[in-house]
């Protein structure tokens, strides 16, 4: 994990969302313990938390903030985009979120402002934020991993789930 | 909006999961791979599973992942298994790096349980009563037979026309290359055969060959240990994908120089720009098919300025003037470098006038490929080529003019050396001679349009998107298989006897019977009378070896989808069907021919063909060798190891073109233009430069990918790279639908803006289903009968503005931004 780029985000924007840190803990005792001799039932689907990422007055256009989701070890960029894009969360329909684990190897992206890409220094795949994280030219087989987004009346973002399946781990809720 | 896959979570592979080795069938690189597989309702648990690792941590950058297009759900020996294909760390061709191709194996697996590849052909279809009825093997492969065999019978075998793959990896291997091989060569000798990608039997590289030197004699590891990587019509990053991530990379990192000759600029340039700084890059962004005039002008100014390696070339090379004249089917005159040097003296400054490059960057390109360094130590450069100049103009000449350069410095067979084309599907061949083909080989799609041959079998090609003059070959090509489906129509409910007899006279009234054996019902496959279905590489064992001359065995993880079969096998039912129709027309000798099939198993097919040459080669040794193989020739068994070649002509002896002296010769390359038909007149008379470009995203022709909604979300349509001034000029948008004309047809594809791109040049992806670049192609070809699909001229319009699916995705340049 040594390779993150500094560049990911201005440092003075710099924020850690921890809030999530216990309900990721039970709801991985829930769901990947190994199988008991005797049949229980399984959710049919994964149990994500619910994380408040930051409010829509604490964003930018075009300047990413950090973010972690669904855990500590599962970084990602909340991102506040000029104009609506399909997927946008939030009264404009403009803020989307991002693993930013590139889903070819695992190495951190970078976010090129210039024109909203995240890029792979390791072996140079870009995603495009205003294209619901799809894979401009490289090698993952997946697009860029999107948290599914809530805003309340208050403007607080909320996480609540995720498309793909993210790098390095078997289940995005460990 | 972007694909999205909505998955959030995989089975675990258990501790005791079924491990094989797999060899990445789809480009020339092969890279390893391991395919777990285990039984249906078992997994394994975060702590103990077939990685050994802990999987309940987050797993950091390179670190191992299955991801979603790694899993699957196939069968196996009859029973549904989970599968799991992920990149080998151990194997030393991608050191467990994974493209965008062969990390999407186990998803284009056909499933009946995940509804994964659905296309694929399960059983052998006919057509009958105006549909593809489903039968069994039996009865297509009775009527493929004796339809051909009365063909063959009373017309002789010039009627019978085949198209098939010559190639390793995906199709093709040394099994089928075999079997289809001694069917068509040693059983019949069938003359008007074509290759996948061209109208011909022939090799692409024959001036490599005709002056000593085979066209893959390197080790890719040289790449990491040389002063210069020169490369020409070649697109690395995308096509050869872990070949310039795990081996130029570290070369450039070593300090190596990069030389790109390519008129676009492309994702390789600039990813060669981020590891080594632009100061060691340079992209000479030549005029399109003028590289042998670049060749000729670098040996020139090395000879000049004394840089060749002379010591090789008194002991390596040909010395006494001219020693083979040019000639018939001898396209340049071949000698010595002083006899070469005649023909091929090119001055800076002419060059530069006809590769529109400056005349310092051909100085630079020079000193960086031939000056010795500061010591006094000669330099040492891979040269690196592909579809470029394979494709491009003047293919013999072309290609010679390179050899020359790499000879006249001594860079063939040493460490850090090589002069090699790169490739495109691995290589598989192991067949009996084809000399019978002739030199020139017939042009067989010419043949096909003028109305020549009676049947037509056609293993593995899709033409209708890769072929040149594809627009024609089409129409001619349904309409002649069309007579037969409405004769076969006609004689509905009769006998077989009857049937065979309403098919020969369709073919003889300029009709043609079409048998297809393919994977999917292809595009040509719309046109064929029986399609025979087969399998794919791990749902049989196949060996190939990739562009290093490393041969693998890849193991068989699954059974064949339905009743599909290996090509060798399918072959040896043609043969077998063929003794017995044969003997039916009361012609034993012939019939006698077509003994030697009765293989049961790939390996049967296997034995009887490569290991009777190499008979140090196995199953068994090849899977102890694992995903590293061996490299060939292998030159023996020692201490239960295979002992392979690292490199060839180490000892500076070649041979190659056969020669008894053993030395190498250089090509007398003659620069003479646009050389193939038409070329010079189309260039004259269009707008834009058509390049024929190709994708990482894809594999070939797509005929998986059009399946994978991941890959079609990303282009909907073929993309055609252009100029956003012609574009504006053009009225023409982001997405937007446009034809590509010329006289030779027209093609469609979706504009992507790209700011690298030169006004005047379009760049489209190569075989896409939903627009065949190939339709625009000329006819075309050069004197040993190769496509120049790189060299055409077209003009462009609007068709419709950018539809649905084409406005979702993004148009964003390819390039990274750091």
């Amino acid at each position: 994990m040594s390779n993150k780029c500094n560049r990911l985000v201005d440092v003075g924007r710099r924020q850690f969302m921890r809030g999530g840190a216990f309900a990721v803990a039970g709801a991985a005792a829930a769901t990947v313990t190994s199988a008991p001799a005797q049949a229980s039932p399984a959710n049919a689907q994964l149990d994500y938390p619910s994380n408040r990422l930051a409010n829509i007055a604490d964003l930018a256009v075009n300047e990413p903030m950090d973010i972690e989701y669904p855990d500590a070890d599962s970084p990602g960029i909340l991102l506040k985009l000029g104009e609506a894009v399909e997927g946008g969360a939030g009264p404009d329909g403009n803020i989307v979120a991002y693993s930013v684990l590139c889903p070819h190897k695992g190495w951190y992206l970078t976010y090129s402002a210039e024109d909203r890409s995240l890029n792979c220094p390791g072996h140079f795949s870009r995603f495009d934020a205003e294209v619901g994280g799809q894979q401009i030219w490289g090698h993952a087989t997946q697009n860029l991993p999107q948290f599914t987004l809530r805003v309340d009346a208050k403007g607080d973002i909320y996480a609540e789930g995720c498309s793909d399946l993210i790098f390095g781990r078997p289940s995005n809720v460990l | 909006m972007a694909y999205k896959r909505q998955i959030d979570r995989l089975p675990i592979p258990p501790a005791d999961a079924k491990v094989q080795n797999v060899t990445c069938h789809y480009c020339i690189v092969g890279c390893g791979y391991k395919a777990y597989t285990w039984p249906r309702n078992k997994q394994g648990t975060l702590e103990n599973n077939a990685f050994g690792i802990n999987l309940g941590e987050q797993q950091p950058a390179d670190g191992t992942w299955l991801a979603p297009s790694m899993y699957n759900m196939v069968r196996q020996n009859g029973q549904d298994v989970h599968l799991a294909v992920v990149p080998d760390h151990e194997c030393v061709v991608n050191s467990g790096l994974a493209s965008i191709r062969g990390a999407r194996m186990a998803e284009n697996r056909p499933s009946r349980v995940t509804g994964t590849q659905q296309q694929r052909l399960s059983d052998p279809l006919v057509w009958r009563n105006g549909v593809w009825q489903p039968t069994t093997w039996n009865d297509a492969l009775d009527l493929v037979a004796r339809v051909t065999a009365k063909i063959v019978n009373e017309y002789g075998e010039d009627e019978l026309v085949v198209s098939m793959f010559d190639h390793g990896g995906s199709a093709g291997g040394y099994e089928n290359t075999w079997a289809t091989g001694k069917l068509y060569f040693d059983s019949m000798k069938v003359k008007n055969c074509r290759i996948h990608n061209r109208p011909a039997y022939n090799s692409e590289v024959h001036s490599s060959r005709d002056m000593g030197v085979g066209e893959l004699n390197y080790s890719y590891s040289d790449y990491e240990v040389t002063d210069t990587i020169f490369m020409i019509g070649a697109n690395s990053l995308e096509t050869q994908t872990n070949l310039f991530l795990n081996h130029m990379v570290p070369g450039l990192r070593n300090g190596a120089k990069f030389i790109m000759v390519d008129p676009r600029r492309t994702v390789t340039v600039n990813a060669a720009e981020e590891v080594a700084g632009k100061d060691n890059v340079l992209h000479l962004a030549i005029t399109p098919g003028t590289d042998m005039a670049l060749f000729n002008a670098l040996l020139t100014y090395i000879v000049d300025n004394g840089w060749t390696d002379n010591d090789f070339i008194a002991a390596s090379t040909f010395q006494g003037g001219e020693a083979v004249a040019e000639g018939s089917s001898q396209p340049a005159g071949l000698g010595s470098l002083n006899y070469a040097m005649q023909t091929c003296r090119t001055s800076i400054e002419e060059a530069a006038g006809i590769c529109g490059v400056d005349a310092a960057d051909i100085v630079k390109a020079a000193e960086w490929i031939a000056k010795p360094h500061d010591d006094g130590a000669r330099r040492k450069c891979v040269t690196a080529y592909e579809k470029g100049i394979i494709w491009g103009n003047d293919n013999y000449r072309t290609i010679g003019a390179l050899v020359n350069i790499s000879l006249a410095t001594g860079n063939i067979g040493r460490e850090g050396g090589g002069c090699c084309r790169l490739g495109g599907h691995q290589e598989g061949y192991y067949r009996p001679s084809d000399a019978h083909v002739g030199r020139p080989a017939e042009y067989v799609d010419q043949l096909l349009i003028k109305g020549g041959g009676k049947v037509y079998h056609v293993w593995a090609c899709d033409h209708y998107k890769t072929t040149l003059n594809a627009s024609q070959f089409k129409r001619v090509l349904k309409k002649r298989s069309d007579m037969v489906k409405e004769a076969m129509d006609a004689a509905a409910g009769g006998t077989r006897e009857e049937l065979v007899d309403a098919i020969v006279g369709a073919v003889n009234a300029g009709g043609i019977f079409v048998v297809d054996v393919d994977i999917i019902h292809s595009q040509i496959g719309q046109n064929a009378h029986v399609l025979l279905p087969a399998c794919e590489s791990n749902e049989m064992n196949l060996t190939s070896m990739n562009g290093e001359r490393r041969m693998r065995l890849s193991e068989r993880y699954m059974d064949p989808f339905g009743n599909s079969k290996p090509d060798c096998l399918i072959a040896a039912g043609v043969a077998q069907h063929m003794e017995a129709a044969l003997r039916d027309l009361g012609n034993d000798a012939y019939a006698d021919q077509f003994k030697g099939y009765d293989w049961e198993t790939e390996e049967d097919a296997f034995m009887d063909g490569y290991n009777a040459g190499n008979p140090e080669v196995t199953y068994e040794r090849l899977r102890a060798m694992g995903n590293n193989g061996v490299q060939e020739p292998v030159a023996g068994y020692e201490n239960g190891q295979l002992v392979g070649t690292p490199r060839l002509y180490a000892d500076g002896n070649f041979d190659r073109h056969g020669r008894d002296d053993k030395k190498a010769l250089f090509c007398a390359a003659q620069w003479r233009g646009y050389a193939a038909a038409g070329k010079a007149r189309e260039a004259e008379n269009h707008n834009f430069f058509v390049n024929n470009v190709r994708a990482n995203i894809f594999w070939q022709n797509q005929f998986l990918d059009q399946d994978s909604d991941f890959v079609q979300d990303r282009f909907p349509y073929p993309f055609i790279e252009m100029n956003a001034a012609d574009m504006a000029d053009l009225g023409i948008s982001a997405g937007d639908l446009i034809e590509i004309t010329n006289e030779n047809g027209a093609t469609q594809g979706m504009a992507y803006p790209t700011d690298t791109a030169k006004r005047g040049q379009v760049a489209m992806v190569f075989g896409s289903p939903a627009g065949s670049q190939g339709n625009v192609v000329n006819p075309g070809v050069s004197e040993l009968i190769l496509p120049e699909y790189k060299l055409t001229f077209g003009n462009v319009r609007k068709l419709a503005d950018a539809p649905p699916q084409a406005r979702a995705v993004s148009f964003k340049s390819k390039e990274y931004k750091a």
